[in-house]
């Protein structure tokens, strides 16, 4: 076991430094930032020594490992617009967006796990008719749109909800949370709920299909045939092997769910990081844009690291895989 | 005294979009304490379907459509299904064909043992991990406490099915189905785990009933012999009387075919064709288009079971009829 996380850990580390390298060259490429300091009036000798001590001659590949030594330093350059370094400007927003996805992730698991193993089990009943009905059309409607007519219904309509901005925060430790307030809960309600739309009908479908695929198997028939109790048989024997694949996927979709909060914050104007860079993107603030996209890409593979790890400890055989 | 099973015109049928299929067809034996029945036939013959339908356990869309399933005087085939349920895998044990398919791969060994055990016996964990080592000793696994410890893709396929029937035993049943329990093994091993068996219902006071297409397996395991085709039962009797003196055309067949009885050199016997599908039965004997002897009144009328030679054989076989 120890052998396989460390081997996964190595394999994130390769990862985040692929990722880096295309920040990089992201950021090599689009605009100068010798003009973007001094404008247009110095001369083109100012200039090239400005340059050289930047070390903006230097090779590329020189260039690419001083980006990343600064990168594990924490410093990812400095935002143009917000004039502070990047790492600072995403982290003050980073809270935001993190806590809108664990609450869509908590929704989904919440909701996709007993829906998807209910269908499963009862494929005839009314309830999991309308429910793959209703998900094929869940899945089929874009994110902006289930988030604009949440909107309209729950907020200009009904007025039950707010659908704009975070509400009432706690600062805990540099760390603004709307979790601990009644307001900051209610504002999060309309964006986690539209955020999820887009994932909560494919997971009720894979673990549906999973676990009826599970259900077929010899090992259930078998576990029938040593007369144990149905409960025990669906929450044990197939669960567990049902969870397998479904854990896997999460890991993957959780990292899209980063990428869907652009979107979602968006139209509920949502203080996070999708926020910020959609408003980064406008301003043409290469320097943050790239530090977001280094930092998005580290969350991804962290997630991804941690449910790979998950994983090892809920299957046999990828530890054995892994001592080897 | 009572015998300890009694199957009495059994009829099963599958239930599906375009009709009913009958796949076992007014089957009828008894099984005496103690006792081994060989149930032989090809793929398809509804060997299978008798075993799980004797443990109320068909696959959907299956289902006893008539007939009586008496054990132990007690009738089984209107009994609900908790009742059933706690004498599965109690009383009566099944063995399934491929021990690679038949263990779940996320449990250990011990779990899968000893939840067997629990869901009869209100005993404690630890109790019911003792009498699953006491069973894996009596199967003669190897460094057992360790056994209960692994995972089943770190045991063999021999090891894994001692282990399955290891946890047939561990409630004591009066009745052990084993549904082609070598087929999957390497010849070598096949001997081994059928000598196991042979042993164990003896030591253990239980009946078996063996179902397999391998009628020279059968003829060194079971006193008595059920050939069945199509559906129905076409010849029973002792053990020795069918493989000697075999009287259906159809065992006749099965017996030539055997690679042992051929010269060495030649072509292998075999009965030409192929059994018919549930949905074209053939009209009258469901045999006679593949039989050499097959008569007129074959095509027209079904053979009833009769005995032949005396009490114990039943054959049912116009020609037998006619003959005499």
């Amino acid at each position: 076991m120890f052998a396989f996380i460390v081997r996964r850990i190595i394999q994130a580390i390769v990862v985040m430094m692929i990722v880096g390298l295309i920040g990089f060259a992201v950021k090599n490429n689009i605009g100068d930032p010798v003009r973007d300091m001094v404008g247009e009036r110095v001369s083109v000798a100012e200039r090239e020594a400005l340059r050289d001590k930047l070390g903006l001659n230097d090779p590329f590949v020189t260039q690419y490992f001083r980006f990343l030594k600064n990168a594990l330093k924490g410093d990812l350059g400095i935002s143009y617009f917000h004039n502070k370094p990047t790492i600072e400007v995403i982290a003050a927003k980073a809270p935001a967006t993190l806590e809108l996805v664990f609450a869509t992730a908590l929704i989904i698991l919440l909701v996709s796990l007993p829906v998807g193993v209910y269908s499963a089990i009862f494929p005839k009943s009314w309830f999991s008719r309308i429910t793959m009905g209703l998900s094929t059309i869940g899945v089929s409607v874009p994110v902006f749109l289930t988030a604009i007519v949440f909107i309209y219904i729950f907020g200009v309509e009904l007025h039950w909800l707010p659908s704009y901005g975070r509400g009432e925060t706690v600062d805990i430790y540099g760390w603004e949370s709307g979790f601990f307030t009644i307001d900051g809960l209610l504002h999060l309600i309309l964006p986690s709920i539209a955020l999820s739309s887009i994932m909560l009908p494919l997971f009720i479908r894979l673990i549906r299909s999973e676990m009826m695929e599970v259900l077929e198997t010899e090992y259930i028939k078998f576990a029938w045939a040593k007369g144990l109790h149905r409960k025990r048989i669906y929450m044990v024997h197939a669960f567990k092997n049902t969870l397998l694949p479904v854990v896997t996927v999460f890991g993957v979709e959780i990292g899209i769910l980063f990428a869907f909060t652009i979107l979602t914050e968006t139209v509920f104007q949502w203080q996070g990081m999708g926020f910020m860079f959609l408003e980064a993107v406008e301003r043409s603030d290469t320097a943050l844009l790239v530090a977001y996209l280094v930092v998005v890409g580290a969350i991804f593979v962290v997630v991804n690291t941690v449910v790979d790890i998950i994983y090892g400890f809920i299957n046999p055989m990828v530890r054995i895989a892994g001592t080897k | 005294m009572a015998p300890l099973l009694e199957v009495e015109n059994l009829n099963v049928k599958f239930a599906l979009r375009f009709g009913e299929l009958t796949a076992i067809d007014g089957v009828s034996f008894t099984l005496a304490r103690r006792e081994k029945l060989g149930l032989v036939g090809e793929s398809g013959a509804g060997k299978s379907v008798t075993g799980f339908a004797i443990i109320n356990l068909l696959s959907k869309p299956g289902y006893i459509s008539g007939g009586k399933i008496i054990f132990q005087g007690q009738r089984l085939d209107n009994l609900s299904d908790e009742a059933m349920r706690d004498i599965r895998g109690n009383r009566i044990s099944m063995i399934f064909q491929d021990p690679m398919m038949t263990l779940n791969p996320v449990l250990t060994i011990g779990v899968q043992m000893a939840e067997t055990v629990l869901a009869h016996h209100k005993v404690s964990k630890a109790e019911a991990m003792a009498i699953a080592l006491a069973k894996l000793k009596k199967v003669y696994i190897p460094s057992p406490e360790e056994r209960l410890r692994q995972y089943p893709h770190e045991c063999s396929g021999g090891m894994r099915q001692r282990i399955v029937i290891a946890i047939a035993l561990l409630t004591d049943p009066a009745l052990i189905i084993a549904d082609e329990p070598t087929t999957a093994l390497d010849v070598t091993i096949q001997a081994d785990i059928m000598d196991l068996m042979v042993e164990l219902c003896a030591s253990e006071d239980m009946g078996l009933i063996l179902i397999t297409h391998d009628l020279a397996v059968v003829s060194q395991v079971t006193e008595k012999i059920a050939v069945m085709y199509a559906g129905k039962i076409i010849e029973s009797g002792p053990t020795a009387d069918i493989i000697h003196t075999p009287r259906h055309p159809y065992t006749q067949g099965l017996i030539q075919a055997i690679p042992g009885r051929s010269d060495a050199g030649r072509r292998l016997n075999q009965i030409p064709g192929m059994m018919p599908t549930l949905t074209d039965i053939p009209d009258g004997c469901a045999f006679h288009p593949r039989c050499d002897l097959a008569a007129d009144v074959c095509q027209r009328e079904t053979p009833l079971l009769r005995s032949a030679d005396n009490e114990n054989r039943l054959v049912a076989c116009h020609r037998i009829s006619l003959n005499n």
